[in-house]
């Protein structure tokens, strides 16, 4: 959300789902919507069936690619050169829009220079896309009269992740399609609740609704509401904190709701730190195996099924989350564990349900303020912003951009000069794959939820191949494997699938306990937003005898 | 409160019609049907689904109207300006009857809604078209245009055995009313996967995928979108199933509780059914902007990880 | 979209019959072979969805081939086409002439439909090994008649009639019609009652695939006087002239094109409906065979009227000889520019092609027609919207029978006031008549309006020897019978209907007294059981009703019976969505009620 909030001031998608469905032109980056966000995917499907064209940008011919009218099977990693490629076609053909530049957008000419050196030639080159094919989608994006770029983590989990959402933002502006209904960015959340985490403050910068932890204001109004005196710096990320434990400089840590020794990219290192820590207390639902190193385990309630409150989607839509089922034994609310734990600490918070905690929240951010219990009851949700209890704002963000005076326009969107920047780590004669990572349909995260049921379309982890690389080194489908990065070495059984080419293998996160990726990943970390380089490692793959395959060992 | 839209506003102009000698005023679009409930009156339906186009195959909702010579089916025809319309006539409740009979007579109905009510307000007896053949194991097999003919001994019928290929859900086409709503809600109309269609033609039209082959075998994604939709109890939850099986499925004892999703960031809205404090099945609120009822597999079937409680 | 085909994998012969139709795959994600493009971009979405309507050919090319639809070639065509294995399957299986499951390459359809039985055919129960039944093959003229297709490139399909019980299992163990007695058979058999024959005039006279012997008998006259009157004008005497469709539901023809013609949307389709399948009707299967080029000038007058640029006739598959003929008169009018861009340089471009039916009566109903030829199964539409609102594609589209388009032709030339002279006051101009059964001379009659069904089967040589009258089936299957005390019925639009009839499809059928009634309307009930799309439940579980009560009838008649039947036809005609459901009860009803054939 670096992306969006740095150019328009708001970190979450512009549109929302339902503006899909009548825009012109879709274009899916870096983004297996069909597998990782099916829901999502049947409206963009709708928009499909009313006439709008999709293209699809992924180095895999995904299940979404094969949907599009065109896929763009780019270089992993090419995605600054392919945009920037794309942006300047977009200019020479003159399929800007010039008034909306003009008006409500600043730093073009700078930006226009910068991407002058990225000829159809030279972008085809770098991403391995037939010009031909760019310059159709520029021209697409240039000619509709609304398009969505939507993204996720393809994108966004490379160690330039935060440039590429810029850039990907940068064509928004060229040819205005942001601000109007059917027209805008939407950048899908892994997580069922990133953005409702974002929302209420858990940014290391942020306080609730997005308000800046150093704007003293802001500040003094929760101060003033909790009578407490808040930190007036900026806090840590979660990069930010894993280097203070490294240094020493952070001691402790309370986890809730995050399973960092396996979803961190580098996950042996994650452990090794959090088990030097001098207290860990993690709260969960789950015996995660970050639970597993902790001095003190609180058992959390399941949030959407155990326990009352309210989640943020990918569209900004807030919805009531309910108490459908006890949780089992000694587990407890989360924010009961909380007040109880302010108890102990000489606190006697007191809020008597979760609508209490809530209504305090929209006493504090305007943008909530509308939205009570019983509006988001009735509406089915309600996206922010809402500032009052008797209207609903746009369905889109930043319609400003378009107003008529100046005035009203606020600040204008900056354009980014964006420099392409190739994957950290190359591939090299040793290790001569890239490897990238996605999601499967039925499976999420490090499998510990979607483990629970039985999937007739699971299939353990696998190493998938192209045909070509699987003739070539004598694989066979379903035959196991050694995958070896410069960091670790993890064997699977060999998938063959078609929608890979010579040189591109690909895994999932969803069975660390079988097969740890991220034993193989890249800790590369973007440092504009924290995220890790996920989507590209260099491996190699060995063919190895039965006696070799390594059986892994709990807690190895 | 009032709600102020200030976007996505669509102007409808208004329509007004007669309805069984009363004068109703709806919105342009609306269909027969949804202008009888908003007066109040009841129209049986059994293919109707709100969230599917209509594909009015049923024909249990058939009304008349002033200058069509058949019937006209209220769940699909948009009202008209000065329509006269006339819901419970002889020849609308001969209609009904008939058409309960007829499915009722080849159809198991025992968990489609209000059947027994309405067999009984329109007098309908579904056996007295006489004896029921016997359960076939052959209907996938049929030949398209020739059957053998009958010789009147026995009542035809889709009985057959319940299909179980997979652990989240069963087919049990015994039930099966042809309402074609799964297959739009796996096809075009939502899902897009297209691994049900509709086969074969006239009384051995059947729900399959190619071939028969098994759900496992077939694109099938387990989003149970058409579980959703079914309104028969045909495409069942294998939890459902198998607790209907052993007799402890007690719906009057469950409760419904509307909440989201846990798994991705589309935020997708669940009505979680829980009995003895165990969720037994998931749908989704079909006015919902976000889902429309529709689910994946993960929101529909993943709900077990809060249920394995190790004790 | 994101595919799932299984492992089956077409053979060489499959992929070739799929790639006679679609050209070979020009990429790898359509099965074609892996090029280094493949691995950078890939084109699906729209670009395929609009090929949709090429299933239905690639289907029957496939079946020729191999005689049937394999799991392979489903999965082969799944990937050209981008359509799911699902569908393809919910499709093939909708057509009596494809199936599914494997057979053999020879295929020898029997009529065992009403003239047929009527006139000494074999019954479903008595057909050889190798052979399987069939509905009416519109042969009736030459009752029985048998239907024998070979698979193999080229599939080779030819209809033998009349045909012996002898000949019948000698083509299922592999022998094929000797061309001499094709030849024969395939001269139409027209009586008349002038010289003057309007539609049939040509018939039997001309070369049927000769383009000039067309021309030098007045062909593409109408055509060069259509375009001197220009679009309105045509309407204007289409209109003037009283004409009402022929294929069955009579409504004004003049109406329809003028609405077609003022509709904003565009494309306009025009689309013969060719697919005659009533039993009993065979009128334009004579018309297509003997003067083929007839049709095709009157679809060029109807679109050049309609602003149509694109026209279809939807013919039917049992008709082996009317495709070809079509398809040479097509072939032959677009070498000489009749077809094609700027016809006679008028500035009017129309293509023109065959779309083959695959088996199913129900794709006769206009609506089912549209998605048939778009590639989804035969069932028919809502109405409304109306086809020349919302047609073939979502678009405006004309549908007219072949005997109505045909008719315009003479409209054209000599004025619509000249046709709506002839005939009644309440049916206009010139009618085919498809006189069948126990006649001495059955055939298609064309005749002025206002006859008597005497007088026509009169004309038709009167009874054949040794026959006295039982019934007439008025209409086919869909019609009603009439007695022997209606034989001075007039045959026009009015009459019939008061006398509780109707004229259909111009069907008359007569039926003598060796004809066992029951048995005809077992076979009548067990049609419409197997000729229903299935969609809605009065038909669907209706007609199979029906058919178990007649069949229970047969044994011994119930009253209770008798008024579950009644009770039958009224929900079907009330309540069912076309035309097939609608009059699926309506000649058992006027058997009972008018013959007595189950009177107690
Ligand atoms: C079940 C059914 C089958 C039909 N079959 C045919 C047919 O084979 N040929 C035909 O011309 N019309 C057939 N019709 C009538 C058509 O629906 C339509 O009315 C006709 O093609 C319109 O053309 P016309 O106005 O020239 O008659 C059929 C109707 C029904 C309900
Ligand atoms: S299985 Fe259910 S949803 Fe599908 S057609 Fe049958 S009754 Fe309708
Ligand atoms: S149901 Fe599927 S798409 Fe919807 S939120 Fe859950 S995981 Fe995401
Ligand atoms: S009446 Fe019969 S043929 Fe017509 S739509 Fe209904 S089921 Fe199909
Ligand atoms: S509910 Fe209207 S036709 Fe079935
Ligand atoms: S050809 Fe046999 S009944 Fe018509």
């Amino acid at each position: 959300m670096v992306g969006l909030a740095t150019v328009f001031g708001a970190g979450g998608g512009t549109s929302s789902y339902q503006e899909v469905e009548t825009t012109d032109l879709i274009v899916m980056w870096g983004s297996n919507a069909r597998n990782a966000h099916p829901i999502y995917f049947q409206h963009v499907l709708k928009g499909i069936h009313n006439g709008a064209k999709m293209y699809s940008v992924d180095p895999r011919r995904s299940e979404t690619a094969q949907w599009a009218d065109l896929w763009l099977g780019l270089n992993v990693g090419s995605d600054v050169a392919l945009s920037n490629t794309i942006a300047r076609e977009i200019i020479h053909a003159g399929l800007t829009n010039r008034s909306f530049i003009e008006n409500s957008t600043s730093g073009f000419a700078e930006y226009a220079a910068s991407v002058e050196e990225w000829t159809l030639e030279a972008g085809s080159k770098v991403t391995g896309v037939p010009g031909e094919a760019i310059r159709e989608l520029a021209h697409a994006l240039g000619n509709a009269k609304t398009a969505q770029i939507c993204w996720t983590l393809g994108i966004t989990e490379h160690h330039n992740g935060v440039d590429n959402v810029l850039s990907l933002i940068n064509l928004a502006l060229l040819c205005g399609h942001i601000g109007r209904p059917g027209a805008g960015l939407s950048p899908l959340r892994g997580q069922n609740n990133v953005q409702g985490g974002g929302d209420m403050g858990a940014l290391p910068n942020k306080l609730p609704g997005f308000q800046d932890v150093e704007d003293d204001a802001a500040r003094t109004k929760f101060e003033n509401m909790w009578n407490v005196t808040i930190p007036s710096k900026n806090g840590w990320n979660l990069t930010q904190m894993f280097e203070a434990m490294e240094h020493g400089k952070m001691k402790s840590a309370f986890v809730i709701g995050e399973n960092p020794a396996q979803s961190e990219a580098d996950g042996a290192h994650a452990t090794a730190l959090l088990k030097n820590l001098d207290h860990l207390v993690v709260q969960d639902i789950f015996l995660t195996k970050t639970a597993e190193l902790a001095d003190v385990v609180l058992p959390g309630s399941a949030s959407w099924c155990e326990a009352d409150g309210t989640v943020t989607n990918s569209e900004r839509r807030v919805q009531r989350v309910r108490k459908a089922i006890t949780p089992p034994g000694n587990a407890h609310d989360d924010i009961q564990i909380i007040l109880d734990l302010a108890a102990l600490m000489g606190h006697s918070w007191k809020y008597d349900s979760s609508e209490h905690v809530w209504n305090e929240l929209r006493s504090l951010s305007p943008m909530h303020f509308g939205m009570t219990y019983a509006r988001l009851a009735d509406l089915g949700g309600i996206q922010w912003p809402c500032f009052s209890e008797d209207t609903l704002e746009p369905s889109y963000l930043h319609g400003r951009l378009w107003a008529q005076k100046l005035e009203d326009r606020g600040r204008l969107a900056p354009f980014s000069v964006v420099i392409d920047s190739p994957p950290v780590e190359k591939t090299t004669p040793e290790f001569p794959l890239r490897l990238t990572t996605g999601r499967r349909l039925d499976s999420y995260n490090t499998g510990v939820q979607s483990g629970g049921f039985q999937s007739p379309l699971r299939m353990a982890e696998t190493i998938d191949m192209s045909p070509e690389d699987a003739v070539s080194m004598g694989i066979v489908d379903g035959e196991i494997v050694r995958i070896t990065s410069p960091r670790g070495t993890v064997d699977a059984p060999a998938r063959i699938d078609d929608g890979l080419r010579p040189g591109l293998v690909f895994m999932t996160p969803h069975f660390p306990d079988e097969v740890d990726t991220n034993l193989l990943t890249i800790e590369a970390i973007d440092p504009k937003s924290g995220t890790a380089e996920f989507k590209a490692a260099a491996v190699r793959i060995d063919k190895i005898s039965k006696s070799d395959i390594r059986v892994p060992v709990a807690g190895e | 409160m009032s709600t102020q839209v200030t976007t996505g506003l669509q102007v409808r102009r208004s329509v007004q019609l007669t309805i069984d000698d009363q004068s109703v005023t709806v919105a342009e679009g609306e269909t027969i049907l949804s202008a009888c409930r908003t007066m109040g009156k009841e129209i049986p339906t059994l293919c109707y689904g709100d969230t599917i186009t209509p594909k009015n195959a049923c024909r249990v909702c058939m009304v008349e109207v002033e200058g069509s010579r058949v019937l006209v089916p209220s769940c699909s025809r948009k009202v008209e300006p000065g329509m006269v319309v006339r819901t419970d006539t002889e020849r609308t409740d001969h209609s009904r009857k008939l058409v309960l009979e007829l499915l009722g007579s080849s159809v198991d109905l025992s968990l489609t809604k209000n059947v027994a009510r309405w067999n009984t307000e329109y007098g309908s007896e579904p056996t007295r078209f006489g004896k029921p053949a016997a359960p076939t194991n052959h209907r996938d097999e049929a030949t398209t245009g020739h059957h053998h003919v009958a010789d009147g001994s026995s009542v035809s019928n889709v009985l057959q055995p319940v299909k179980i290929d997979n652990e989240l859900y069963i087919r049990d086409y015994s039930k099966c009313i042809m309402c074609y709503q799964c297959v739009d809600a796996c096809g075009e109309q939502w899902q897009n996967t297209f691994a049900i269609g509709v086969a074969g033609r006239g009384f051995d039209i059947r729900i399959s995928t190619e071939f028969n082959v098994d759900l496992t075998d077939s694109a099938c994604v387990y989003c149970g979108n058409c579980i959703q939709v079914c309104p028969t109890g045909a495409l069942m939850f294998t939890s459902e199933h198998n607790m209907r099986d052993a007799g402890t499925w007690k719906e009057e004892e469950q409760t419904q509780t509307d909440t989201i999703c846990p798994y991705c960031g589309v935020g997708c809205a669940l009505t979680l059914h829980v009995q003895d404090n165990e969720i037994v099945k998931v749908s989704s609120p079909s006015d919902h902007s976000v889902t429309h009822g529709n689910l994946c597999i993960k929101g529909r079937f993943g709900f077990q990880h809060v249920q394995n409680r190790a004790e | 979209m994101d595919l799932k085909v299984n492992s089956s994998v077409a053979t060489r012969d499959e992929r070739d019959a799929v790639d006679s139709v679609l050209g070979k795959p020009t990429q790898y994600t359509q099965g074609g072979q892996r090029f280094e493009q493949d691995l950078r971009v890939s084109r699906a979405g729209e670009a395929l969805r609009n090929l949709r309507h090429m299933l239905l050919p690639t289907l029957h090319a496939v079946n020729d081939r191999i005689g049937w639809i394999s799991r392979g070639s489903i999965n082969y065509i799944a990937q050209q086409l981008d359509i799911a294995p699902a569908e393809i399957y919910g499709v093939a299986s909708f057509y009596a002439l494809f199936s599914t499951t494997e057979r053999t390459m020879r295929q020898v359809h029997v009529c065992i439909d009403l003239a047929c039985r009527a006139m000494g055919g074999l019954r479903e129960d008595q057909l050889p090994e190798g052979t399987h039944p069939s509905p009416c093959l519109g042969t009736c003229e030459r009752a029985p008649a048998v239907l024998v297709i070979e698979a193999g490139n080229p599939a080779r399909h030819e209809v033998l009639a009349p045909a012996t019980p002898v000949q019948i299992t000698a083509l299922a163990k592999g022998a094929w019609p000797d061309a001499e007695a094709t030849v024969v058979s395939a001269t139409p058999q027209v009586a008349t009652d002038s010289k003057n024959l309007v539609l049939l005039g040509r018939i039997g006279k001309v070369d049927p695939l000769s383009i000039s012997d067309y021309q030098e008998h007045g062909g593409f006259d109408a055509l060069r006087k259509a375009m001197q009157l220009g679009a309105t004008g045509v309407i204007d005497e289409v209109n003037a002239s009283g004409l009402v469709g022929r294929g069955g539901a009579a409504f004004q023809t003049g109406r329809k094109w003028g609405a077609v013609a003022g509709q904003p949307a565009f494309p306009h389709y025009a689309i013969c409906n060719a697919d005659e399948s009533e039993p009993g009707t065979f009128k334009d299967r004579v018309i297509m065979e003997g003067d083929p080029f007839a049709l095709v000038e009157a679809m060029i007058i109807a679109s050049f009227a309609t602003g149509c640029e694109q026209g279809f006739i939807y013919l039917r598959g049992e008709y082996p000889r009317a495709i070809r003929n079509v398809q040479n008169a097509i072939d032959e009018s677009t070498k000489h520019g009749f077809l094609g861009a700027n016809i006679l340089g008028s500035g009017f471009n129309f293509a023109l092609s065959i779309v083959r039916g695959a088996g199913a009566y129900i794709c006769g109903e206009e609506t089912a027609i549209f998605n048939s030829i778009e590639g989804y199964r035969g069932e028919p539409r809502n109405k409304p919207p109306f086809p020349v609102e919302v047609g073939v594609f979502g678009k405006p589209t004309l549908v007219n029978n072949v005997e109505t388009l045909v008719n315009v032709l003479s409209i054209v030339k000599d004025g619509g006031a000249a046709y709506a002279a002839l005939g009644t006051e309440g049916s206009k101009g010139r009618k085919l008549f498809c006189l069948s059964g126990a006649v001495a001379k059955p055939g298609v009659y064309e005749v002025e309006f206002g006859i008597t069904l005497r007088q026509l089967i009169e004309l038709g040589g009167g009874m054949r020897n040794g026959s006295t009258l039982q019934a007439i089936l008025l209409g086919g299957a869909a019609g009603g019978f009439v007695g022997p005390s209606d034989l001075d019925l007039p045959l026009t639009m009015e009459a019939t209907r008061a006398a509780g009839s109707s004229l259909g499809s111009g069907v008359v059928m007569v039926l003598d007294q060796s004809v066992d009634m029951v048995d005809q309307l077992r076979r009548i009930a067990a049609f419409f059981r197997d000729e229903s799309c299935g969609q809605c439940v009065p038909c669907r579980v209706g007609t199979v009703r029906q058919e178990e009560i007649v069949s229970r009838l047969a044994k011994g008649v119930q009253a209770q019976d008798i008024e579950l039947l009644r009770e039958l036809g009224t929900v079907m005609r009330d309540a069912s969505i076309c035309g097939l459901g609608q009059t699926a009860n309506s000649a058992i009803d006027s058997a009972i009620n008018k013959l007595k054939v189950f009177a107690q």
